[in-house]
């Protein structure tokens, strides 16, 4: 049996002893793409910063954190250090403030490359101008020594991707790498994405709120609420038939841009503080499912026989095939 | 980048030259040189006399513009108590002065940039905390405060070193640390907050995503990003080497710019006192510029801007 690239196990992260990731399970298997999604605060983007080691310090993580079978979490700061940028790339939502202000785009990457591949000199310059052509970057050898202030924020994303490709990671975690961009670069960068993971075949982790982008770029998603997964399937299972119905919300808040106007249907209230999360299951103040027992006591993330996982007591039904070709049809508009 | 330099020089030229207008008026309204030179008792002729000598006769506009004619063509003027020129009796002193600001300068920055960054980088640690102590001791307590304290310690109590005068280098020992203190404390709480901005700053991240070792993003990544508030305050420091000696030179007796200033104020010696505020406000014109030119150097976007 081939051995999954990343597993979490049990991965918790408190600040300053405020819960705010509850144990999070999830493998990812080499060259697969994953979605993550959710509203903001529900812990998406900090299950991948805590897996790499990159919280500030007031962060408490535990649980088990394997890449190829070895702990990374926990260990001294070197293993966290060969892992990052070599085995798991990360890239991220604001690309303008995440290039370092006062250091030339060229050397941002070709330090990565000393590091991970012992490229110096004209071999590292090279290889840059390689990396910054595959993502395309126009005239990129009289760009090489111009400061990230002189790119646009689309052309940042690409710089950022480019320096997440040298190390030649096997998983790439995107977290929101379009939010922060406007429509057409937003499809751009997606575009290049899916590209790049045809071509190198590196997994690929992609955080985002926008299930649209979601469904272009993974085969399987992760639905997290409050801190936790509370569904997880192949991307066909949760589009065609959402069975939690903080999943189904999520799709009920998509617009259509064909036929009747029709009021969207968004989920009323909002995350709750990590601090004052309710008893039984998070998301049942906001459900309109909920029954009593959805209270007292927090539904486990369980498979379900079409394989999916589900942490639900009152799941939503399957949907009639009508119902179902709508929410298609939004989420292919969204998507285009 | 020629027009930016010119600017700045001009700029400067009028900064100093409104301080000189401004010690100009303020020392001739002030109080009269005659009556302070003279002593009460001399008779008015007398007094005539001096004034007419030194030109205090005439109207101050006429003063004023006989003044600056006489600097630009490089004459500063001459001292009413010493009858020598101004300008050399303040160049004179000026080397006891930097013997003691000089090597102030150079303890505030190997002292206080290393603690404060070390703090930064071990937050909330005791170190951390020691730092922020006792950088708040340093700068809160007043120099007078700080020179009298290290006297009674070092000088009286423990008769270890010289409590005032310039005739040793252990006589240097207890001005230069009574200076530094507070420019340590003052230079470690700007790089602790300055550092502990940046390393909460996204590109931080970046660099260890890509698996930067620590030691790599903190010296490559944020310690350039650091150094722009960090040289600010240096500058500053620096434009204080002629004049932030008033207050610890005559605590300890030496015999450099400031005690010169504070003789020359007493004593209405105009000439004297309006060279040395000239050097003062040049060297803090100069500072100011060599750190507006290093921010270009050091931030790429803030050149981008002075292009403009």
């Amino acid at each position: 049996m081939v051995s999954n690239l990343v597993e979490l196990r049990g991965l918790k992260v408190a600040f300053d002893g405020v819960q705010v990731l509850h144990g999070i399970d999830l493998d990812v298997a080499r060259g697969e793409a994953i979605g993550l999604v959710g509203e903001s605060g529900c812990g998406k983007s900090v299950t991948w910063l805590a897996a790499l080691g990159l919280l500030p310090g007031k962060a408490t993580v535990s649980g088990s954190v394997r890449v190829d079978g070895q702990e990374i979490l926990g260990g001294p700061r070197t293993v966290l250090e060969s892992v990052r940028g070599k085995r798991i790339a990360m890239i991220f939502q604001d690309p303008s403030s995440s290039l370092n202000p006062v250091l030339r785009v060229g050397r941002q990457i070709t330090e990565a490359l000393a590091i991970h591949r012992s490229l110096l000199g004209d071999a590292a310059k090279a290889e840059a101008l390689r990396l910054l052509d595959m993502v395309g970057i126009p005239d990129a050898r009289r760009r090489f020594d111009l400061f990230p202030h002189e790119f646009s924020g689309g052309q940042c994303q690409r710089l950022m991707i480019a320096m997440a490709l040298a190390g030649e990671p096997d998983l790439l975690v995107a977290d929101e790498p379009t939010t922060a961009l406007d429509a057409t670069i937003q499809a751009q960068i997606l575009d290049l994405l899916i590209e790049l993971r045809a071509e190198t075949g590196m997994a690929t982790i992609f955080i985002s709120h926008d299930l649209g982008a979601v469904s272009q770029v993974c085969e399987r998603a992760c639905v997290m609420y409050a801190g936790r997964i509370v569904e997880q399937g192949t991307i066909e299972a949760l589009f065609d038939n959402p069975r939690h119905p903080y999943t189904r919300g999520l799709f009920d808040a998509i617009p259509r841009l064909d036929g009747p106007r029709e009021r969207l249907i968004p989920i009323q209230g909002t995350v709750p503080h990590p601090r004052d999360l309710p008893e039984g299951c998070a998301f049942s103040p906001r459900c309109s499912h909920a029954a009593v027992d959805c209270r007292r006591h927090r539904p486990d993330l369980d498979p379900l026989a079409d394989g999916r996982l589900l942490a639900c007591h009152h799941p939503v039904g399957q949907q009639s095939a009508d119902t179902r070709h709508n929410t298609e049809t939004r989420v292919m508009e969204t998507v285009s | 980048m020629l027009r930016f330099v010119s600017t700045r020089i001009l700029r400067a030229l009028i900064t100093i030259l409104a301080v000189l207008t401004f010690a100009f008026v303020v020392l001739r309204m002030s109080g009269d040189p005659a009556q302070v030179m003279l002593g009460p008792d001399v008779p008015q002729e007398s007094v005539d006399a001096f004034r007419k000598a030194w030109g205090l006769d005439q109207p101050l506009w006429i003063q004023y513009l006989a003044y600056i004619k006489a600097i630009f063509t490089g004459d500063f003027g001459v001292s009413m108590r010493d009858k020598a020129s101004a300008m050399q009796l303040v160049i004179d002193r000026i080397p006891a002065t930097l013997q003691l600001t000089i090597p102030a300068l150079f303890l505030k920055v190997v002292i206080g940039i290393p603690a404060g960054v070390y703090a930064a980088l071990h937050r909330q640690s005791a170190v951390d905390r020691g730092v922020i102590l006792a950088a708040i001791f340093g700068f809160t307590i007043p120099s007078f405060v700080m020179g009298l304290l290290l006297v009674l310690i070092f000088s009286i109590t423990l008769g270890l070193l010289p409590s005032g005068g310039q005739d040793t280098w252990q006589h240097g020992i207890l001005p230069t640390l009574t200076m530094s203190i507070g420019g340590i404390g003052i230079l470690a709480r700007f790089s602790r907050s300055a550092m502990i901005e940046v390393m909460g700053q996204p590109y931080i991240r970046t660099a260890s995503a890509k698996g930067m070792p620590w030691q790599h993003v903190v010296w490559r990544h944020a310690l350039p990003n650091a150094a722009v508030p960090i040289v600010t305050i240096v500058g500053f420091m620096v434009g204080s080497l002629i004049a932030g000696a008033v207050v610890v030179e005559s605590i300890f007796s030496w015999p450099g710019i400031g005690r010169l200033l504070v003789v020359s104020v007493t004593n209405r010696d105009l000439a004297v006192v309006q060279c040395i505020l000239l050097m003062i406000a040049a060297t803090m014109v100069v500072s100011n510029l060599i750190v507006d030119l290093l921010y270009g150097w050091l931030d790429p976007r803030l050149r981008a801007q002075s292009a403009h």
